[in-house]
């Protein structure tokens, strides 16, 4: 098996399988949306005007969650010097752990943000383009969370840490996002977001790389 | 040219009077600038005295932004060339452009409640100003959580850079999101050309301000090279004993 492949699969299993799998994020994901209305009062009126956004903040939420014990385990066991030492580019292998973190988070996330952003008060035919932005985000999202999470890997409780350098890079996914289900759909908003994500991804891994070179150095 | 400032011996000899140069510098041009600014400029026809606020609040605008692009460019420098005073350079520079990113904020909350009625806006540049606000906390939390200062040095400049890169998407789609969501009645469109009567006691404030940066930086940096002799020479004691 190359070692992609190997990597792709060793980190899927372990986001699957640690602490009930995607459905730790995902009851996480859940549960921070459902304390939007309870912030917001359930009037109806006030949901249709400013709910379906909130779903977003749900979801940056339910990344970072999951960022702290990224590369720290790694660095931990010794698995950071076993990529080093590996034929693939570090910069590889950190974007398929990242794409492995986008199927085990990323895309149930953006499936599940279909029920809620309904429940939010979205209208039926935004429902497509908000998901659509979701997996699009969510990628965004990780690609920033990866270089968060490798300048932090070596620091203990660095969970706060990783929050407060990663939020403010979360802002373009978050407005363009927001956009989307707020009502732009899919329109120039929806395609800067896309820009965004994928510029985030491409990019993350290689900031990323470059700090973990140095964690074990 | 560069080799030339990565002496630390020859740094301490020549910022150990270009340190005091720049406070007086400081000192002269904000005797200067803040009576001019405050007492002698002209008020605002639409404003009135609450424009003086300005004088305050736009150099610290403009420096904290060039700030960080000092550290962009000086964590740059130390990433590529390891230059051992570059990283105190970026180090040195955070907390001040922190602080004028601060003031920026507190000054513009004071400003924006007698002219706009309110204390904040989420006007575009309100807040790529605050998200620059905590771009540099997340980056001076950084360097204090790594306990190897080596260590700490390159995983701050390589998070300095993603920011530098950063800050004009996060800028333009601030913007873009607060022109879509807010009435173009903050801003007067075609007010903001500034009276020649204020850019005078404007520019005198924005250098007073350079002024005082070169001294701060300076002397911060010197602090933190004669902390690492301290240890050093602890160090020496230590294995001598």
């Amino acid at each position: 098996m190359s070692p992609l492949a190997a990597t792709f699969r060793r980190d899927f299993a372990l986001m699957w399988g640690a602490g009930g799998g995607a459905m730790a994020p995902l009851g996480f994901f859940l549960g921070a949306a459902t304390l939007v209305p309870l912030a917001m009062g359930p009037e109806h009126a006030l949901l249709v005007a400013a709910g379906p956004p909130l779903v977003w903040i749900a979801a940056a939420l339910a990344v970072l969650a999951t960022l702290e014990r990224l590369f720290q385990a790694d660095l931990e066991d010794g698995s950071l010097d076993q990529f080093l030492l590996s034929p693939a580019p570090l910069e590889m292998i950190v974007l398929t752990k990242g794409a492995a973190l986008w199927c085990a988070i990323g895309l149930p996330i953006a499936l599940a943000g279909a029920p809620v952003a309904i429940a939010l008060q979205a209208p039926l035919e935004l429902v497509p383009a908000i998901v659509m932005s979701l997996g699009l985000g969510m990628a965004g999202f990780i690609g920033v969370g990866l270089v968060g999470a490798a300048v932090t890997a070596g620091v203990k409780r660095g969970g706060v840490l990783i929050s407060l350098i990663v939020l403010p890079f979360f802002a373009p996914p978050i407005i363009f996002g927001s956009a989307v289900a707020g009502g732009a759909g899919f329109g120039p908003a929806f395609l800067i977001l896309a820009g965004c994500g994928l510029a985030y991804s491409a990019l993350g891994p290689i900031a990323a790389a470059a700090a973990l070179r140095l964690q074990v150095e | 040219m560069l080799s030339v400032f990565a002496n630390p011996a020859r740094f301490m000899q020549l910022s150990g009077w270009a340190a005091p140069l720049f406070a007086v510098l400081a000192l002269v041009l904000f005797a200067v600038g803040v009576p001019w600014a405050l007492i002698y400029s002209p008020a605002d026809y639409q404003q009135g005295e609450t424009v003086r606020i300005m004088y305050v609040h736009v150099p610290a605008a403009w420096w904290s932004l060039a700030i960080y692009g000092f550290m962009g460019v000086a964590s740059f420098v130390g990433v590529v060339w390891r230059h051992a005073l570059a990283d105190v350079a970026a180090r040195a520079a955070a907390p001040i452009g922190a602080t004028f990113a601060g003031l920026c904020l507190i000054t513009g909350s004071l400003w924006g409640a007698p002219t706009w009625g309110t204390w904040w806006e989420w006007d575009g540049r309100l807040t790529s100003m605050l998200v620059l606000f905590i771009i540099y906390l997340g980056y001076i939390a950084l360097w204090n959580a790594v306990e190897d200062e080596e260590k700490a040095a390159r995983l701050a400049a390589i998070l300095c850079l993603v920011g530098l890169i950063n800050l004009p998407i996060v800028h333009f789609s601030v913007v873009w999101w607060s022109t879509l969501h807010q009435p173009a009645s903050v801003f007067r469109p075609g007010g903001s050309a500034i009276d020649p009567a204020m850019m005078g006691p404007l520019f005198a404030m924005a250098f007073a301000y350079m002024a005082l940066f070169g001294a701060l930086l300076l002397t911060n940096m010197r602090a933190a090279i004669n902390r690492r002799r301290v240890e050093a020479a602890r160090m020496r004691g230590a294995n001598a004993a």
